[in-house]
């Protein structure tokens, strides 16, 4: 048996979503720029995916919803596009993130560090999130923009967006979300929180890789990064990729339509899992259920490292992630493990699982099953976590 | 950039098929208590290294006969990842049998090796040579307990990268011998460097007492000092020098013969409009010094660059250097 949880990092496209994508393959080619017929008859598709896309972020007319090749473009865009706009000048010279933001956001900040650019990485809470107050304190009439994540890749918490975007407003300060882990799990709604700019994915929310968006208010400037033709009204250039937007507004829809199965069912599954995590000595969940995105859990298994764990459990096929340090490229952790791990040691126990609207009941009692065997295996060998045969057996 | 670097390697490929059934299936996990030991008439031995929020932490059991100091039996227990556990399986096994002096021997470089499926391809990719280590510092943890001395006198000498074992003397007679500016060098030359790179500069994986970087710094500095010294006790003893220009490094003749130039030679050009500079100096077999000039500005072209200049140039440089001096202008 194959289980998926790893639906923070990716999640499977929606076959329905395939099915509207499909026909912009082999059929229906034509570029939709074109003077012909096979250019044209891709256009009430397209049409019908912008709708689906305004509909289910909820903006207006008046605002843009562009189409990307990926969040790490969307973001990409938002922040040199403010330098190009509010930096480059000398009109403002600050912009203000957090340190638990995805590397899209950190490592595009960092770049234009070495272009002169101050920034802030506010610190999180021991839950990993940042506090209104930590905003307040850094935000000057010199900031350009606040990019903070709606929801946290690694642990699902949510961040106090909407009165982020306020007080940004109100020190004159312009408001990005990195809403890729918020879409299709929880109600978003871009007017009610009155942000700026967004930015998005496709395939974090069952449609295809390689599509994304950034949301912008009230098509207000911004420098494009992608110069060229004049694709989505010369915002964004490059010829559209129609199966892509077909399949992203597809994607939204359905996930729109699904949001209060996720608030029910997956979190009742995700509920479910974590109580069986819990039922085991030594474990600790980053955050209260209420507090996050209902598919996600964060977990601290003591004693047991991150990518040891992650090998048993695919040796049983299961998939699932950890930001340990020993599963990294370059033995870094993650850095949203070292600012709330302190007391947890997420820097090296860390195994975050992920659900989706495709997770059964049947997938989580096999996942239960085989990650006891894991506990129950990789403690008898560790050197730091005494294993006790006595109470594995009488718990599991 | 290797055509297969462009798209994500998953670490876990790169195992041998060694480390993944030891990971699988450890053979020496476990622990040996004392009373197992004694039954046997053998002195128990348990060392720790690491810790949890090092992300590396292991436990060694020894069962050791105190008339021929031979380790008899081993076990181990780790939190680590696959590579780890591996490793200490294996640390575990190659201890059996052995004495403690020649166990103090083992590296981490000799369990890497053990745990190779054949001899050419490395049992896991670089960055994940760290996590042998831990084997290493174990015995040695081990057996400082079981003689009750002090670990660290096992270690004759500075161990500045500790995946691939290079020692701070090797590092430093590599830079002075080989004349070496750059990281990159050193790495190339010596392998430190090559794997988790923690030794390389400050704010890597693991905190280190010495860094590539301050040793390259300092070495350079020594260089230049040693330089300085041996030029400035050649200055003083003049003509009664036991060091002559012969004698010099090619690094002190380049010095000699720039100052001669700057001082008898380069005015004299830049009067005219030109100038030159020093392409490359070789010791012929021959027992000459060639030096390598190109002329720069005016003198570039001049009739007078090949012949009558020419030869002024090397005749200052034959008096205030050395007769065998010739000069070559390309």
């Amino acid at each position: 048996m194959r289980v998926y949880l790893d639906n923070n990092a990716t999640t499977m496209v929606d076959p329905k979503v395939f099915e509207v994508m499909e026909p912009f393959f082999v059929k229906s080619y034509g570029n939709p720029n074109s003077l012909h017929e096979f250019g044209s008859e891709s256009h009430p598709a397209l049409k019908r995916a912008m709708d689906q896309l305004y509909t289910g972020l909820n903006a207006k007319d008046a605002d843009d919803v562009v189409v990307t090749s990926c969040a790490t473009e969307s973001i990409n865009w938002v922040i040199k596009g403010i330098y190009f706009d509010h930096i480059l000048n000398g009109e403002k010279d600050h912009i203000i993130t957090s340190e638990v933001e995805h590397p899209a956001v950190i490592a595009t900040c960092k770049f234009l560090e070495t272009l002169g650019v101050k920034v802030t990485y506010l610190p999180v809470n021991e839950k990993g999130v940042v506090e209104i107050n930590t905003l307040k304190d850094f935000i000057t009439d010199k900031t350009a923009l606040v990019s903070i994540m709606w929801a946290n890749n690694e642990t699902g918490m949510l961040f106090p967006i909407k009165e982020m975007a306020k007080i940004s407003h109100e020190n004159g300060a312009l408001f990005h979300t990195d809403g890729v882990q918020a879409v299709g799990k929880i109600p978003v709604d871009v007017q009610d929180v009155d942000i700026d700019f967004m930015s998005f994915s496709a395939h974090k929310f069952h449609g295809p890789k390689g599509v994304g968006g950034l949301y912008i208010k009230d098509s207000q400037p911004l420098t494009s990064l992608l110069h060229g033709g004049e694709h989505m009204g010369g915002r964004r250039s490059g010829t559209l990729n129609v199966p892509g937007i077909v399949g992203m507004g597809m994607a939204m829809e359905i996930a729109i339509e699904n949001l209060d199965f996720e608030k029910n069912t997956v979190r009742r599954l995700r509920d479910k899992l974590e109580d069986e995590i819990l039922k085991i000595d030594g474990m600790l969940v980053v955050g209260d259920r209420d507090e996050r995105t209902p598919n996600t859990i964060l977990v601290s298994v003591k004693g047991i490292e991150g990518e040891a764990m992650l090998w048993d459990l695919n040796k049983h096929g299961i998939a699932a992630s950890t930001g340990s340090a020993c599963a990294s490229e370059d033995l870094e952790s993650n850095p949203v493990m070292e600012a709330i791990g302190a007391e947890a040691d997420l820097a090296h126990t860390a195994l975050r699982l992920s659900l989706s609207r495709f997770t059964t009941e049947e997938e989580i009692d096999y996942a239960v099953l085989v990650l006891r065997k894991a506990v129950i295996r990789l403690r008898s060998i560790s050197s730091t976590f005494a294993y006790k045969p006595d109470w594995h057996e009488s718990k599991l | 950039m290797a055509k297969n670097d462009l798209i994500s390697n998953n670490i876990w490929e790169e195992y041998s098929q060694k480390v993944q059934d030891l990971m699988n299936n450890p053979q020496n996990m476990g622990e040996i208590t004392d009373e197992e030991a004694k039954a046997k008439g053998l002195k128990l031995v348990v060392a720790d290294f690491g810790a949890e929020s090092c992300g590396d932490a292991v436990r060694l059991y020894w069962a050791v006969d105190e008339s021929t100091n031979i380790i008899k039996d081993a076990k181990f227990k780790s939190f680590g990842c696959g590579t780890a556990i591996a490793s200490s399986d294996t640390m575990a096994d190659l201890c059996k049998g052995k004495t403690v002096d020649a166990a103090v021997k083992i590296t981490n470089i000799d369990v890497e090796f053990a745990m190779r499926d054949n001899p050419e391809t490395p049992a896991v990719p670089p960055q994940k040579m760290h996590c042998s280590v831990m084997a290493y510092d174990v015995i040695k943890a081990a057996a400082a307990s079981y003689k009750g001395v002090d670990a660290e006198s096992f270690e004759d000498e500075i161990i500045v990268c500790e995946c691939a074992r290079v020692s701070l003397g090797t590092i430093k007679e590599v830079i002075k011998i080989n004349d070496l500016h750059t990281i990159e060098e050193i790495t190339n030359y010596t392998k430190a460097g090559a794997f988790c790179k923690s030794c390389i500069k400050p704010g890597g994986h693991e905190e280190r007492e010495w860094y590539l970087v301050d040793i390259l710094k300092d070495t350079r500095a020594e260089m230049e000092k040693e330089k300085m010294t041996t030029l400035a006790d050649a200055k003083i003893a003049g003509s009664e020098s036991e060091l002559s220009f012969d004698d010099f490094t090619m690094v002190q003749k380049l010095k000699a013969i720039e100052t001669a130039i700057d001082k008898d030679i380069r005015p004299m050009l830049v009067m005219d409009g030109g100038n030159l500079e020093i392409i490359d100096i070789k010791d012929t077999d021959e027992g000459n010094t060639d030096i390598y000039i190109r002329y720069l500005g005016a003198c570039s072209g001049c009739a007078s660059s090949s012949t009558g200049t020419l030869f002024a140039i090397e005749s200052v440089l034959r008096e205030e250097c050395s007769p065998k001096i010739r000069v070559l202008p390309i």
